[in-house]
């Protein structure tokens, strides 16, 4: 069992309280998963450069070695660099060679990631999710099952620049699909069978797909029960498996598009009493993009 | 007439409140404010009561029902009317998946669509749905009458004991020993019935609809397959 919940803001004027809403949701979610918490927020790009969200410890050496060349938000356990486009090649070897005990949790021009142990109502206060803004963003509250409670088992699951992925279910495929995507040249971080998946869209999408086909694609070569909440740059997506094992309630509104797996998570919503409320379909890719 | 604020008292409160009702109560209209999509609400009532929910329901609303008439203004979610044994279950929106799962008796009825397994081992229920249904409906169902205005989804009463199932629209797929049967004047009979049981008498007639049932070869011994055990 696990919890999955996903905003995405068509209101510019709601901008501000993406932080807020985003983290209501999830810890409404605790009972489906109280032993980590993770989430993604898509807030301000700035042109020309790329965020990267870094997880670990002693990051004060890190925040002093890369001074000047970045420009560092430390969030408790994690630290946001914000690096000019051509320093990430120079940035990313550094770190491989001094801190590869660093993970990059996410990276690109607007995507913040952030994932810890721990209740979620307390993983979004420690990295003060309610006082982030942006445009969607989406969480996981985790109930393991099947891998131990650690940080790099939480959700999402980021495999490409300003992607990334939950996951409800569990792949069944997921060893030889790994296998195809590192012949692909994926490199994965963990043993997860959803960071698989993601790595799935994310070659789907190198390869020229558009978020819709590399979905379509996922329903014929992901064998397993999921329901998936997408982020992309621009985009959001939900996809269930062809038996909808697990659970997904959406609303939408004409101010955003809101998913949850139960739809308490739902209630705190502005002018959620008017909202569309509508279970997605079983085996349909539902996408929505800022043009 | 009771009512009682989730906003202010909790849902154990609510429930405790509902069982404890004797049948010669009367307190016989109960209306249930900002539900929030929280789970069991009204669940294990025993008693001629009315319950309005005025808002969207979470899992198992209404489960093991007897007796009672439970009304959500809203959607509900998985499991609505779960073994209801007795009573009326009105869903004004959508319902998620299991509608009705393995209910004895009573009657359910859906206004909006029901999503996947709606009529689940159903054995002995009457479910309506004014919309559709979602796949895998009907599976295992063993008695009692499935009816939808609407269409069905994949494996429609896949594995199918002795429910009826009245279907007006498309059928997608039938599952396995699930077959399209003759409609007979007593199944007319039966659905006419449960039109107006559901209040959609005027505007729908039983000779719309297309009947489906088990061909009985799965679950019956068959000598040809004697080699198999």
């Amino acid at each position: 069992m696990c919890g999955i919940v996903g905003l995405f803001l068509k209101d510019e004027s709601l901008q501000p309280d993406l932080g807020r809403l985003l983290g209501e949701m999830l810890v409404v979610m605790t009972d489906r998963g109280p032993d980590s918490a993770g989430f993604a927020v898509y807030g301000d790009g700035v042109s020309g450069r790329i965020k990267l969200t870094l997880r670990g410890e002693r990051l004060d050496d890190v925040v002093a070695a890369l001074a000047g060349k970045a420009e560092v938000t430390r969030r408790d356990t994690h630290l946001v660099l914000s690096i000019a486009e051509a320093e990430e090649e120079s940035v990313r070897g550094w770190l491989a060679l001094h801190r590869p005990d660093l993970a990059v949790t996410g990276s690109g021009k607007r995507i913040e990631l952030y994932k810890e142990v721990g209740k979620p109502g307390a993983v979004a206060t420690r990295f003060a999710l309610p006082q982030m803004a942006g445009t969607h963003g989406i969480g996981h509250t985790r109930m393991a099952t099947e891998s131990a409670v650690t940080t790099a088992g939480a959700h999402p699951f980021s495999t490409g620049a300003d992607q990334c992925l939950v996951h409800n279910g569990s792949l069944s495929n997921h060893r030889s699909l790994r296998r195809n995507l590192e012949r692909e040249g994926l490199t994965f971080e963990t043993d997860n069978d959803s960071e698989v998946a993601a790595g799935y869209l994310s070659w789907r999408l190198r390869e020229g797909a558009t978020l819709t086909e590399a979905l379509d694609a996922g329903l014929v070569d992901l064998d397993g029960f999921y329901t998936f909440v997408i982020g992309t740059e621009n985009g959001f997506a939900v996809m269930r498996d062809p038996i909808a094992c697990k659970p997904a309630v959406m609303a939408e509104t004409d101010r955003y598009v809101a998913f949850g797996s139960e739809y308490r998570a739902l209630v705190g919503l502005p002018g959620i009493a008017q909202a569309r409320v509508f279970e997605p379909e079983p085996a349909r890719a539902y996408v929505w993009e800022r043009q | 007439m009771p009512e009682v604020d989730l906003a202010r008292s909790t849902r154990r409160e609510l429930n405790a409140a509902l069982h404890a009702l004797l049948p010669e109560t009367n307190e016989t209209h109960w209306l249930v404010r900002n539900p929030g999509g929280q789970h069991a609400l009204a669940a294990g009532i025993n008693a001629p009561v009315t319950v309005e929910i005025d808002g969207h329901a979470g899992y198992y609303c209404a489960g093991m029902n007897q007796q009672a008439n439970v009304i959500i203004n809203g959607n509900a979610g998985v499991g609505v009317a779960e073994n209801m044994m007795s009573g009326m279950v009105h869903v004004k929106g959508d319902a998620s998946q299991a509608a009705g799962a393995t209910a004895h008796g009573g009657l359910l009825v859906i206004d909006g669509n029901a999503s996947a397994r709606c009529g689940i081992s159903m054995k002995g229920v009457d479910i309506v749905v004014k919309g559709s249904i979602g796949p895998m409906s009907a599976f295992m169902a063993q008695a009692g009458n499935l009816v939808v205005l609407g269409d069905a989804g994949e494996a429609l009463g896949d594995s199918l004991y002795e429910t009826r199932i009245f279907v007006r629209g498309q059928v997608k797929s039938l599952g396995a020993d699930c077959t399209q049967k003759e409609m007979r004047p007593e199944h007319l009979e039966i659905l006419a019935a449960l039109l107006a049981q559901a209040g959609v008498e005027d505007s729908v007639t039983p000779e719309q609809f297309k009947r489906y049932g088990s061909a009985r070869q799965l679950y019956n011994f068959h000598v040809d397959n004697a080699s198999a055990y």
